[in-house]
Parts: C-alpha cells; structure tokens; sequence
C-alpha cells in the first residue's frame, strides 16, 4: 500500500510526463518558495536519470528577498538547470515600487503583465505552477490543466472537466496551459514531503533574528535600504520566519520558535491560520483571485 | 510526524444537495476532525457549517463553471480529498467526473424524504463509475427523535435500489449533520445503533484492489532517453506489480522481453506496484514508443478496433452517428466514430431508452470504430486501463466519458494488419503479360495522378475539367475522377461521416492506381480534408507519380460563392461534418503545385498544371 505522499508523488509526476509528451515547448515557473521546491524536486523526479528537459522561468519584480535570489542561483547551478530570469524593464525604469503605489497595480505591472511578456516571448505552450487547491476556498475547484486563450486569459466558462489520470491537452496554435502538479497536496503534505526527502529550501523560512519593521499589524523585514521608515517606526530585531516568500515589502513575517523542519510542522498543526492569511496582496480586496487569473495571474 | 507522514489516502465524494445537509454534512467533517485553519473556523458555529464549503457561492453568482470542488482533511488515521460536486445542473457531468477518481461514495439521504429520485441517480452513477464501496448517511434523524424505525424504513427501501446495482459493500449511519450526531463522535441519542460512526468507517474503509492484482498494466507515457546508453519507458503502473526479470509483452506489437531494471530518482527498485510512477528498461531492443503498453505474459489485455462502451454525455453538443472523435486512454490517442447507439438510460428507474443520440447528461451504451486498435480492459476489471474520454476536433472540448464494456469483433482491416504477410500469402494476383511501361509507351506518355485538394466550391471539379480538355487538345490520354460522380457509383454506399470519407479517398486512389497501371493521366478533384489520407494515396503510386495541386481558394470566398448551396445548409445545421464549417481541413504543407484561385483564372490555373506536366523530366524525354 502507498503512503499518501507516494500517491501524490505519483500523480505529480505523471502530470509532469503526460505534458512533456504532449506539449511542444513547457516551462517551470519557479518562485523560489517550498512549493517551488517542490515542483521542482519532482521534476527531477519524473524525468531521472535524465536531466529535467525544460528551462526554468523566474519572474524577479526587483523585491524579492536578496537571499532568494542567491538560492534560486545556487539551484540552477547545483542542478544544471537552464534559469531564465524576466523582468518587466519597462516597469523597472519607471521604478514601480510596492512602497510607492497600490498593491493592486504594483502586482499587475511586476507580476501579471510580467509573466505574459516573458510567456509570449518564448512562445512556451505549457506552464507548470506549484498552486494547489487548498490555498484558499475559491482554488478548491480548479483543473490541473488551466487553458489560456490566445492572449493568456482565462475563461471560466470554458475549462474542461478532468476524469481519472486522462488529461486532455490538445489546444489550438497561440494558445497554451497552465500546469498544477500539487493540485492535490495541501501546506502539511508540502511540508512533510519537505521533510522526507530533504529538499533545500531558502533559510528564510526557518526562525532567525532579522530586522523588522511593524507596520500596521503586519512584520515587515527590512531587506535592503530601499524601504524608507514612516514617521515613527523603527527596526528592531526580532525572531521571526517567512511561511510564505515573496517581494519582501509584501511579505508578513510570524513570530516563531521554529528552526527545524520539525518544529514548522508542529507549529503548523497547532497554529493552525491559513498561509495566505500572512500574504499581503491577497487582501486587497478590489483584486478577488478570480479577476487576477482571467489577467494571467497565476 | 513519522506516523501522519505514512498514512494513506481516501478519496471520497459526497452525493446529495444542500437540501439534504451536505454543505453541513462536509463542514462537519472538516470542522470536528480538524481539518480547518483557525481563520475559517472562527465565524463558524454548529448553525453555519455549510459555510465552510460555501466559498465558491460569489463565483457560482458570475457563472463560473465549477464541476467539483475538493476538500483536503485528514484524521490522526488517514488523509482524505472529498470530492464536492455542487448543484443540481450538470448534475450527472459532475458526478461522474468527481466520481472518476474516488475510491468510496458517500450518499447522503434526507430522513424526511428518505429514498429520492436523486438518491437512484446517484447510487446508479456511483455504481457505474466502478465505486463499490458506499456509506449511506441518514441525515436530520434529529427531527424524528432518532427513531430507529424511520431509519430502518429507509435503510430497507435504500437495500432495494443498491441490489439493482452493483455495490457490494454498503453500510449505514444514522446522522445529524447539524449537530454532529455520528459523525466524529457516537452520539448518545442512538443507543440502537451498534454500527460505527461516519469518520471512523471512511478511516477503516479497505479498498479492494484486487479485482487486478495479478494484471500487471503498464501505459508507456514518455521515452526517457538522456544518452545512448539508455532507454527507459516512463509511466505509472496502471494495475498489478513486477519484480526486476519478470517477463513482459509489448502491446499491440506483441514483442516478448524482460525487465532488466525499474530506475527511479531514488535509485533502482527490486519491484513496484500499481500507482507507482517508475522508469522500466528492458533486457532486448524493442521497440516501444508512447501509447504501447507492457502487460504481463500471461494475461494479456484485450485489444480490438472495435469496441463496445458504455458513455456519458458532457457537451452541449450532442453525439451522433455523424461524428468522428479522438479517444484518449492510457496514453493511447485515435480517431473513434460512433457506430451504433443502443440505447440511454434513465438514471432515475434504470430503464433503457432507444436513441439517436446523446444529449449532455444523458449515459448510453454505444459500439464504436476506431482508426486502429486499442489496447485496453474492461472497466469493470480495470478502472485505470477501461476508461476513455472523447475529444472533439474542432474545438479541442472534453465532450464525454467511457467505460469500456467489451471488445467487438474485429474488422477486416484489422486482421489484415495484424497478419499482413498471411493475408498477402493467399493472394496470388496473375503476372500481368503487359507492363505498366509498355501501356505508357504505347499512350506516348507518362501516367500520373493529379489530385486536386480543396475546400468545397474552390474551384477543383473546373480546374480539372479545363486541364482534361488542355490535356486531349494536346493528344494525351486523360480521366477526369470527381466527388460526385465516384459518390453516385462505387462509394455510393458510404456516408459522410470521416471514417467513411476515408474510405471514399481510399477506394478513389486504388482507381487512380488502376487507371495509372493503364497508361493514363488520372485527374482527381476531391476535398480529401486529410493530409493522412493524401499521403496514401501517394504511397499507393509508384514514385513521382503523385502530383498534389492545392487548390486555395478561402473559406469566406468558398462560401460566398456557394454554387451548390451546401455551406448555407451547412451553417443551418442541416449538413454534419461540412469540411470547414464543422469538419476540419488539413491544407497540404508541401503542395506539387499551389493555386491561389483568387489571383488567377481557370484557364490559367490549368495551364499551370499543364506546363508543370510539360516540365516534369518523364514528359521531357518524349
């Protein structure tokens, strides 16, 4: 009998197979966080003694975490992986910054529009994405394969339904999918996945002393000198961990004891707050999930 | 953590509606084992459970399509994905699909109203689906005091349904969804019920696996080949297991070989069982591509170009017998049309119904013709290896669902292929005393096909007939072939469905061929939409012989010309499979010879032919 991790091994590497085989040219999006660990440690997987045969794509806003962009480096040489780093230059000359404008548009001009430039460039057909459906209720219903119309959006209304292990990957030229292997693992299964194999990844989620801003109620770390201090606020070092990583303006840090894989999962179990509850851009409210995926959002 | 990370997992789906409690129902389970974070259990209380499942209400209200929502929780004994299929409509599309991939039904039955039309749907879909285990919930027992006989009335009306069906393991809990009554905990209020509670039957829930444990299945996904030195066959284990040496067939081919090695990123394994994702080498050079797949010696899968299935219906569309599909299984992809429709069911009284056609929602049992053939099982043996989904080709869509029933018997094609060397050995065709040569020699010319490809009303049938004329002013012996006249004789007994059209091209190109061995100059004018198609015609001539004339006209000028009224009745619906309108059109990628109609007349295009001809090294040399 297999483990419920080996089931989802299973399934995540069929997923990665039944692409290659189907698709002309995919691609990985890798965000350096522990889901993008884990895509990426299956497709390792699924293609050994191989190497993994297609490039990996990184969407850098400019703001992520100085350390994840040594890591993600640090993986692509150790691996032998071909990195392909995008970043909307149009975006960088105008210094779009998450301190200087809304979180909405700054997302949608470093993130959203950025991705599809990078996806169009390349012309890749398929594009697997470590989202899984237990990020928050309104993922519970999403496909494996995502279809994106000619202009990358997509169309809620015309998804189609997924039976056993059969996917359907046939699409018309200039369109192309989205992938999710882990549709099916949730934050724990990641975690103790994580810990089974012993996959690395960033520090950052481990507890450390670390510059913090409070702002509102939220722990901000002060990565570089970039972030200017509001009138009354100052750094103070606290011990805190990311559960999720991204552009670090954006990014809660939580108080924590955890420095072993162990303890995250233990906290995990007891603490109990889902992790998009420390995700700063999904609380803008004006931008539902929704209407960031049908503008290509992952 | 070392005893939670070695749990197994159960995939369930819930059946019933929010009527009957099973918002609260799913919202119990997730609340009381657990499985919620504390930023959703905050607002929630014994009387707004259905909440917890009632994320996806804003987006049902923007006519989003959700099929199935699914649930992730787990118990301190066992992992579970619930697979939630909300709403009435679509509602046996849902089920089915949330069905595909659960392992155990939970059927919800409201104890006031006991046994439903719904609750006959969707035991009939669960048991279709090949699920044989079911936990039957009598939920709101609260509201009749827990009276044991009201449970017992509706367990005996439920048993009636379920021995219709195939379900061989059933049991029953008495429930309050509401208030938790047997759910996570035994509850107090039902001191008759020595049965289990609902969580604690799916943590103990055995899922028999062995209907095909000793069927080793193994759906080639992808070759693996990193350097010469190996060559791998990644996939997942459909069903059964194999240990390093054992003897395996390749499917269809029949090749016999041996495992030398099941690699994975871990190293190699000693054996593996089914759902395992492993890369197998093999101990001959074989070959063996995607779609093949290795079974074990002694039991063979069944394999056939004809088979029977029974079918759910998920597209608006309906399936006739005009239309032509691709069929995907394992990793398997063909053309499949739809021979004979028996009959729909009705998933309410069972019964079977005669049909035309399938409408969405509606399940059918149906025989199908396949382009080539299909390795499979029977569903009932094999769920992985018994199931196919049908994909429309114009428009990419998953339009249904099928589980295969049996093999039908085997058209003559096939067993010719399967044995071509047999059947070519009982022919003995008489030597010819005249050469092919020597009737051109005699015409003063060189024999050839010109095949004019195009879409209907692009101008083929005149173009043809002005080089006919250009050919005989020129004292060459010529043959004008053309749709409708082969259509009214000898293929007057096919239709226009595209396994027919096929044969149409076929039976035109072993005239041409004939006509070719005579001496003449064989002028075809056919839409023939398929580039596969064409491509045998040219395979049938000797070299060279073959001249493809890709007659351009586009589909809008096609249209507006419309000589003989066809695309107008194609656009009303009233002609199926019309190439471009609802039939694809595969335009050559290396035309001989390419006329863009609206650049030039019909006499010009056929003169173009003409001086090709002129300039062909075979015209030359006379």
């Amino acid at each position: 009998m297999l483990t419920h991790l080996q089931r989802l091994e299973a399934e995540a590497i069929h997923i990665f197979r039944e692409v290659m085989a189907e698709f002309q040219k995919p691609v990985l999006l890798y965000s350096v966080g522990k889901d993008s660990s884990v895509l990426l440690h299956l497709a390792r997987k699924a293609f050994a003694p191989g190497p993994v045969p297609f490039p990996l794509l990184h969407i850098d806003t400019g703001w992520k975490f100085r350390e994840m962009i040594a890591f993600r480096d640090r993986m692509a040489a150790e691996h032998q992986l071909q990195l392909i780093v995008h970043t909307n230059e149009t975006g960088r000359q105008n210094k779009v910054s998450p301190f200087s404008m809304d979180q909405a548009t700054y997302t949608d001009i470093m993130k959203t529009q950025a991705l599809r430039q990078a996806l169009s460039q390349h012309q890749f057909d398929a594009a697997f994405g470590g989202a899984r459906r237990d990020e928050e209720m309104s993922r519970a219903k999403e496909r494996i394969y995502s279809f994106r119309d000619k202009n990358q959006r997509w169309d809620p209304r015309n998804q189609r339904p997924e039976l056993w292990n059969l996917y359907n990957g046939h699409i018309h030229k200039g369109e192309s999918i989205r992938v999710f292997p882990l549709s099916n693992w949730t934050e724990l299964d990641i975690w103790q996945y994580i810990a089974q194999e012993q996959i690395a990844i960033p520090e950052l989620y481990f507890v450390k002393p670390r510059p913090i801003v409070k702002r509102g109620q939220t722990l901000i770390m002060q990565d570089d000198d970039r972030m200017v201090l509001e009138e009354g606020e100052k750094v103070t070092e606290m011990k805190v961990r990311f559960r999720t990583l991204g552009c670090y303006p954006l990014t809660g840090a939580i108080e924590s004891d955890a420095d072993s894989l162990d303890k995250i999962i233990e906290e995990l179990k007891a603490t109990r707050r889902s992790e998009r509850s420390d995700r700063l851009i999904d609380k803008d409210a004006q931008a539902s999930m929704e209407k960031k995926k049908t503008e290509g959002y992952f | 953590m070392a005893e939670h990370a070695t749990q197994d997992l159960l995939r369930f789906i819930t059946c019933g509606s929010v009527d009957d409690g099973k918002s609260t129902l799913i919202g119990r389970l997730l609340h009381d084992a657990d499985g919620l974070f504390d930023d959703v259990r905050k607002d929630i209380n014994a009387t707004n459970l259905a909440h917890i499942t009632d994320g996806l209400q804003a987006e049902r209200e923007q006519g989003i399509t959700i099929d199935v929502a699914y649930r992730y929780f787990a118990s301190s004994k066992r992992k579970f994905i619930i697979a939630d299929v909300p709403g009435h409509e679509q509602y046996t599309r849902n089920m089915a699909t949330g069905a595909s991939t659960s392992d155990l039904a939970v059927i919800l039955i409201d104890a006031q109203h006991g046994v439903q039309a719904q609750t006959r749907r969707h035991s009939f879909i669960v048991s279709l689906l090949g699920i044989r285990n079911v936990i039957v919930a009598i939920n709101k027992l609260d509201l009749f005091g827990f009276d044991q006989a009201r449970y017992k009335a509706i367990q005996q009306d439920y048993l009636q349904v379920a021995a219709q069906l195939e379900i061989p393991d059933i049991h029953f809990v008495p429930v309050s969804a509401l208030h938790g009554d047997n759910i996570v905990n035994k509850s107090p209020n039902t001191p008759w019920f020595r049965g289990r509670t609902l969580l604690d039957y799916l943590e103990r829930a055995h899922i028999d696996r062995s209907r095909n444990d000793k069927d080793f299945r193994f759906p080639v996904q992808w070759v693996n080949r990193p350097h010469a030195d190996f060559r791998g066959y990644a996939g997942t284990i459909a069903s059964g297991r194999i240990r390093k040496g054992d003897a395996i067939r390749v499917m269809p081919s029949g090749v016999i070989s041996s495992i030398d090695s099941i690699t994975t990123f871990d190293g190699e394994l000693p054996q593996a069982e089914a759902g395992q994702a492993v890369t197998l080498t093999l101990n001959d050079k074989v070959d063996v591509s995607r779609g093949d797949m290795l079974v074990n010696t002694s039991s063979l899968a069944q394999m056939s170009d004809r088979l029977r299935a029974r079918i759910v219906w998920l597209s608006p569309t309906p399936m006739n017998r005009d239309s032509d599909y691709l069929l995907k299984s394992t990793s398997q992809e063909l053309r499949a049309w739809p021979e004979k429709i028996h009959h729909r069911i009705d998933v309410h009284t069972f019964a079977e119904q005669a049909t035309d056609e399938l409408q969405l929602n509606e399940i059918g049992l149906v025989d199908f013709g396949l382009h080539q053939p299909l390795v499979f099982d029977r569903y009932k043996k094999n769920r992985r290896t018994g199931a196919f989904i049908l994909i429309d080709r114009m428009t990419n869509a998953t339009v249904g669902a099928g589980l295969i029933e049996q093999p039908l018997a085997t058209s003559p094609a096939l067993a010719q292929r399967q044995a071509p060397e047999q059947a070519a050995n009982n022919l003995h065709p008489q030597p010819p005393r005249i050469s092919a040569a020597k009737r051109a020699e005699q015409k003063q010319q060189q024999p050839a096909v010109i095949w004019f490809t195009g879409l209907s009303g692009s101008g083929k049938s005149s173009i043809a007939s002005a080089l006919d004329e250009l050919l005989t002013a020129h004292n060459k012996h010529s043959y004008l072939l053309d749709g409708d006249t082969m259509r009214q004789g000898l293929n007057r007994d096919l239709s226009f469905r595209e396994s027919d059209r096929r044969e149409n091209i076929r039976r035109i190109g072993e005239v041409a061929k004939l006509f070719s061995d005579a001496g003449l100059i064989t002028l075809a004018a056919f839409i023939s939409p398929f580039r596969e198609d064409r491509q045998l015609v040219r395979e049938l001539l000797p070299e060279g012989q073959f001249i493809e004339v890709f007659v351009d006209t586009p589909l809008e000028v096609c249209e507006q010309r419309d000589v003989k009224g066809l695309y107008a009745k194609a656009r009303k619906g009233e002609i199926r499979q019309f190439t471009g309108i609802s039939s694809p059109y595969e335009a050559p990628e290396k035309p001989d010879i390419h006329i863009r109609t609206e650049e030039m007349s019909v006499e010009d295009a056929a003169r173009v032919v003409f001086e090709y001809l002129l300039n062909q090294v075979p015209f030359k040399k006379q």
